[in-house]
């Protein structure tokens, strides 16, 4: 039997989780980049390093963004990933599928790529993971004409996501899946042709249980909440008792505001302590559901570390109303965005601006009135700004 | 010409009919076994899902057998999931353990919910990426391997939520995660000042350094890098490309714990550092996987029911982590960047360990 050129890599065949190795052997059967691609990562195996050079603009026709450059910094060695660039595809919101959808795409990235795939990249996309400089733009032609469009990248709106929400969650209390279609396509033009300081992610959440993780990477967090009082089935709480759960100690003792009593028999819920965390209505989802008026909180600034520091976005409006067409949420957007963009200097992420500007200003400048829910806690320093008209003019 | 801003297909065109039918009316849903979820709706109809892992880098040949099984069994319809993970949606019951046997057969491990170990969200690593200081589907598959039982069964906890970053960029929200894993350089970029003058903007790349450690020099139109400032961020490089910063013996991995997005019971909050440094070790990184593992299993045997890794944390104390762990406690875990002083204790109410 030949010797294998990919010693390390096959060690990763083994074991019963999925192999990715397995997925690229499979893919360079039939695509040559597919098989450099997987040489030269054996080759970083061997070396600890990656092999790839810096990115260069490679783009297709109108767009300025979907294209990420690649080439190889060994192509002597491996010409058939000399460039080897990424298309980012918007997925499908709440990632659902018909199968004849996918098999098109697979069809497209068989023509004209590495037959490799992301299902997804990090921010939502489908990853068509390498393709040469001249396949670019007939890629995007037959992805367009089987009804697919380029995600966001570079110093643009993002891609949206969102979580699965009332496609198939109980506790979905906005459209995650219709806010974050409609956003997407009203926002074509700024997710294709970059013109912000940064990137700007939107993500969307139906509940505070955020399973897009919007709180912690998304620069306009919308997460899902109620007012009013939790619903609750009596008959099903006592169900939970006696068959699966310790109503004490596993629901009122792990309420992060103590705000619930059971005495056996009924539980009782101080609504007005509830901060709607989502824990007793995830452990008792026949018993407990959120309350009847529904809307959305929105939060801003969350990224990761790149440039200063990580930051978990930050309440600035507690509660809004989500119905389409989404007229006072767009406009909140634009008014965010229309700031960061003509405050903020290159590569400023928007919870970057806020802090080196400031909350007070930030909220000024888009007309929101500053609430309690904004803030843990009001400022311990009395380094406090005033604003010119709430002082008294001298007179001279 | 194509058609361009089209945007994505219609998710409506995506939904399997009981989905369409029962949309926004779901009552309630129950996890009948390891990663098998049904949903009821209000109509009384019942929507079931099976969850498999996959690997996240797939081929066309693998979706299109994801296709085929969705087709047998499914009508054609399935998901992906946040974490990487396929979704299979049907609305007849007496499918499911038929697919749930044909997963078997294909290895597609089925499992991922509750409280489990679900699939591990990570970046391109050396597959892809141009910083990277790690690979990320490499360890990824390494340590799945080993945590395997985790998947496909929910005796932990509270779910553990473990992604991967091969850099500081973190393409993925790696900094709120019950386990982290961070690739991190170690050594001060190396400036060519041959390149730098061609192909680098000075001011940007001053501008991009987040202690100040880089200083324009005019006259001869580089930069140069104060060693003592810099932390090895790589985001000059990201700037300018002639500063490279990978080198092999100094790159590796760093570990973080503690973090979560969800709000239940206590606030998002991020991952702290546990490990500062682990070597690469390719191709399984034996060192990573046996510090994920033991921090797993230090978890699984002293936290409380519904208790995530950070909540565990937070009730016994660091200090009680470390002791628990066996992890060393050293200079590098106490913060000296920007808001650092938030971290340090400010009072006497500490535990001995």
């Amino acid at each position: 039997m030949a010797k294998s050129d990919t010693p390390l890599l096959d060690e990763l065949e083994k074991g019963k989780w999925p192999s990715f190795v397995k997925d690229m052997k499979q893919a360079a059967q039939k695509s040559p980049m597919a098989e450099d691609l997987l040489r030269q990562l054996e080759l970083s195996y061997k070396d600890k390093i990656g092999h790839w050079k810096h990115g260069g603009i490679v783009g297709v026709k109108g767009y300025g963004a979907g294209v990420i450059g690649r080439y190889s910094d060994r192509p002597d060695l491996f010409p058939n990933v000399q460039a080897f660039h990424t298309m980012r595809v918007n997925h499908p919101t709440g990632w659902f599928y018909k199968t004849d959808a996918l098999r098109n795409l697979c069809d497209v990235w068989d023509k004209h790529g590495s037959s490799l795939t992301n299902m997804h990249g990090a921010t939502g996309d489908v990853i068509l993971l390498g393709t040469k400089t001249e396949h670019l733009q007939s890629c995007f032609d037959d992805l367009s004409a089987a009804g697919f469009d380029l995600g966001g990248s570079g110093s643009a709106l993002r891609t949206p996501s969102a979580c699965v929400g009332p496609g198939r969650c109980e506790w979905a209390c906005v459209d995650s899946l219709d806010v974050c279609y409609n956003l997407t396509m009203h926002y074509q033009d700024k997710m294709h042709r970059p013109m912000f300081p940064y990137k700007f992610k939107i993500k969307v959440s139906a509940c505070a249980n955020d399973c897009v993780a919007s709180i912690a990477r998304s620069d306009f967090s919308v997460i899902g909440t109620w007012k009013g009082d939790i619903q609750i089935n009596q008959k099903e709480v006592l169900a939970y008792a006696v068959s699966a759960i310790n109503i004490q100690t596993e629901v009122c003792d792990l309420c992060p505001t103590k705000c619930m009593e059971w005495n056996g028999k009924e539980l009782k819920i101080y609504n007005e302590d509830c901060t709607r965390c989502m824990h007793c209505i995830n452990l008792m989802s026949k018993a407990l559901r959120p309350g009847k008026e529904r809307g959305a909180t929105i939060l801003v600034g969350g990224k990761a570390p790149i440039v200063q520091g990580a930051l978990l976005s930050w309440v600035i409006v507690p509660f809004m109303k989500l119905e389409p067409p989404y007229t006072e949420l767009k406009d909140l957007i634009d008014r965010i965005q229309d700031w960061w963009d003509e405050h903020g200097k290159s590569r400023e992420r928007l919870g970057e601006l806020i802090t080196r500007l400031g909350m007070r200003v930030f909220l000024r400048a888009v007309g929101l009135p500053a609430v309690p829910q904004m803030v843990k806690a009001p400022r311990t320093n009395p380094y406090v700004f005033f604003w010119p008209e709430e002082i008294q003019k001298e007179v001279k | 010409m194509a058609k361009t801003d089209i945007g994505p297909p219609d998710y409506k065109t995506m939904l399997p009919p009981v989905i369409q039918r029962n949309y926004g009316k779901w009552l309630y849903h129950e996890i009948l076994k390891p990663g098998v979820l049904m949903h009821v709706a209000e109509s009384g109809e019942a929507l079931y899902t099976v969850r498999a892992g996959s690997p996240r880098l797939v081929s066309t040949d693998h979706i299109r057998e994801i296709c085929d099984i969705a087709e047998k069994y499914c009508d054609g319809y399935l998901r992906f999931t946040s974490r990487n993970n396929i979704e299979f949606l049907l609305d007849d019951k007496d499918k499911v353990e038929p697919l749930i046997a044909e997963l078997a057969t294909r290895n597609y491990p089925v499992g991922g919910t509750g409280h489990s170990i679900s699939n591990i969200v990570h970046t391109q690593g050396w597959v892809h990426c141009h910083t990277p200081a790690t690979d990320a589907s490499g360890p990824v598959k390494a340590l799945m391997d080993e945590i395997y039982e985790y998947f496909v069964t929910s005796t932990l906890p509270a779910h553990v939520r473990i992604a991967l970053a091969c850099c500081l960029n973190m393409c993925g929200a790696v900094h709120c995660s019950d386990i982290a894993i961070l690739g991190i350089h170690r050594t001060v970029p190396k400036v060519d000042n041959t390149r730098v003058p061609n192909m680098c903007e000075i001011p940007s790349t001053v501008a991009s350094c987040p202690t100040g450690a880089i200083r324009g020099d005019m006259k001869n139109k580089t930069i140069t890098v104060n060693d003592e400032k810099c932390m090895y961020c790589g985001n000059c490089y990201t700037v300018c490309p002639a500063m490279p910063i990978a080198d092999p013996e100094n790159d590796g991995i760093s570990i973080w714990v503690g973090g979560k997005v969800s709000n239940a019971r206590s606030a998002p909050k991020f991952s702290k550092l546990a490990i500062p440094f682990l070597p690469n070790n390719p191709p399984r990184w034996p060192e990573v996987v046996d510090a994920v593992k033991n921090i797993i299993e230090v978890y699984a045997s002293h936290a409380r029911k519904h208790e995530r890794v950070g909540e565990w944390i937070d009730r016994v104390g660091w200090e009680r982590f470390f002791t628990l762990t066996g992890i060393p406690f050293t200079d590098k875990h106490i913060d000296d960047f920007d808001m650092a002083t938030e971290t340090f204790r400010t009072s006497t109410q500490f535990k001995w360990g």
